[in-house]
């Protein structure tokens, strides 16, 4: 109890991470196992749920003031979707929430995301305590 | 000095109406640290402003779905809503899963309506422990209506009673013994009972079950009857009926003493918790390591080191 307290105070809440689904496919089972870890791990996850516009998604990172948004894509239209996400969140203001992304990425291309603002990119193998570990320690250095 | 200038653009922004200032100053509230003090005292004066309408009920039986449905009548109006969508913390790991907004979604691009998902963080009872001060900020923010979704279901859960105007509890056909086991503690804080997905079989009779089981043991009429209705937030039906009650609750406050009461109630309620956390934190600040050696090695006794904290 109270060491749950203590964390609180010495600045440590619990991050706030937006995962959703851009894109048209309906699949979600890939970014719920994403949301379960997260959450498993101690981040307060917000899930927005499957074919959301980059719109919709730079609107509810605003609304939920979250550190990272995360991405989830099979459709392999990340090459507009990811960097749309970046462009309109930083236009919202929120110049440094960290966006990374996961699905079937091309190595070629995940250079290009990256020079385009996306922070990290996971394919489809990534163990999930990777995806946890890369976060919490991003998040950590932004602090 | 920094981070006053942060409190105050936040408190200058949110008057303003700017989305990110109401953002950020929901955040400074949830975390309820010393920085949110300025944020409290300057929104303090719209306290009251807002019906505060609260919706409990098992998991599943579309609260969240239902307030969606609600939001976009209250828009019909134009009026300005906001929601706040309390969700769990694991006790274990400290996160959470805020999952309302997969039902919420469609209003998203509407810029009078502010949703935010927030974590109960250890708080007992279905709230969090900062979430007056998080009504503050939308009331401040010009918010007509403030919608607070929780999971409420036993007799420990009806903290939304005291944070909440009008409290809807919500069920539905399918939970036919859920609402024979219905404990008086939820029977009490209903203002309003909603069987949903009455699109599906059993609507009748839980509608007659919820009903009989208000009417046992009264012995008094009561000012307020709860209504009991069907609705289907699937396929937009008795919603016009559900909204009418919501109304008629929000006047039958504004008429009666029931509304200075329960106003007072919320009042006695966020003092308590400010108080505690305030508290909390001076404890954190002045117990030192030496203070619990000296407790185990019978220096001073707990009474007297607890009397020396609090002076
Ligand atoms: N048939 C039917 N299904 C509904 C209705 N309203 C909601 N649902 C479905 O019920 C499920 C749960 O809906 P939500 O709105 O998420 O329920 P909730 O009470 O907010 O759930 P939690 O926040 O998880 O406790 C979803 O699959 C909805 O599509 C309805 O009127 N009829
Ligand atoms: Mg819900």
């Amino acid at each position: 109890m109270v060491k749950v307290e203590n964390i609180q105070e010495s600045n440590l809440r619990p991050h706030r991470v937006l995962i959703a689904k851009p894109g048209l496919d309906g699949h979600d089972r890939g970014a719920k196992v994403i949301v379960r870890a997260l959450r498993d791990a101690g981040f307060e996850v917000i899930y927005t749920g499957i074919r959301q516009t980059p719109e919709m998604i730079a609107r509810a990172a605003l609304q939920e003031d979250v550190s990272a948004v995360g991405l989830s894509l099979l459709s392999g239209a990340h090459m507009t979707l990811f960097p749309e996400v970046v462009r309109l969140l930083r236009k919202e203001g929120l110049e440094d929430v960290v966006v990374f992304g996961g699905g079937i990425i091309p190595d070629e291309d995940v250079s290009k995301l990256k020079k385009q603002g996306v922070d990290q990119v996971f394919g489809p193998g990534t163990p999930l305590s990777s995806i946890v570990g890369y976060l919490r320690e991003r998040l950590e250095k932004k602090q | 000095m920094k981070k006053n200038s942060k409190v105050s653009d936040a408190i200058a922004g949110v008057k303003r109406g700017d989305i990110a200032s109401v953002s950020r100053a929901l955040t400074l509230a949830a975390d309820g640290r010393q920085e949110a003090d300025e944020l409290l005292k300057a929104f303090f004066k719209d306290l009251g402003r807002a019906q505060k309408i609260g919706l409990c009920g098992p998991p599943g039986v579309g609260k969240s779905s239902l307030s969606s449905r609600l939001i976009s009548l209250y828009r019909k109006r134009n009026l300005k809503v906001g929601m706040l969508a309390v969700d769990p913390s694991s006790p274990i790991s400290g996160g959470s899963f805020l999952g309302d907004r997969l039902r919420i979604q469609e209003h998203i691009s509407d810029t009078g309506v502010f949703i935010r998902s927030i974590a109960s963080r250890g708080m007992v009872g279905g709230l969090s422990n900062t979430i007056f001060s998080q009504i503050h900020v939308l009331e401040a923010y010009g918010c007509d209506k403030i919608l607070i979704e929780t999971v409420g279901i036993g007799q420990d859960e009806v903290a939304i009673a005291r944070a909440a105007d009008t409290v809807v509890y919500v069920t539905t056909p399918q939970l036919g013994d859920e609402i024979q086991a219905m404990k008086a503690g939820v029977m009490e804080i209903g203002d309003l009972f909603v069987v949903n997905k009455a699109d599906l079989e059993g609507r009748d009779k839980a509608v007659s079950d919820i009903r009989s089981a208000l009417g046992l043991g009264l012995a008094a009429p009561r000012v307020w009857e709860p209504p009991v209705s069907a609705v289907s937030a699937r396929d937009g039906l008795g919603l016009e009926l559900l909204l009418a009650d919501l109304d008629r609750h929000e006047k039958y406050l504004k008429e009666t003493p029931e509304g200075r009461r329960r106003l007072k109630n919320q009042c006695r309620e966020e003092l308590s918790l400010y108080v505690s956390r305030r508290l909390y934190r001076d404890f954190l600040s002045k117990v030192s390591e030496k203070d619990i050696e000296d407790l185990v090695d019978h220096k001073i006794n707990l009474v007297d080191l607890a009397s020396e904290i609090l002076k």
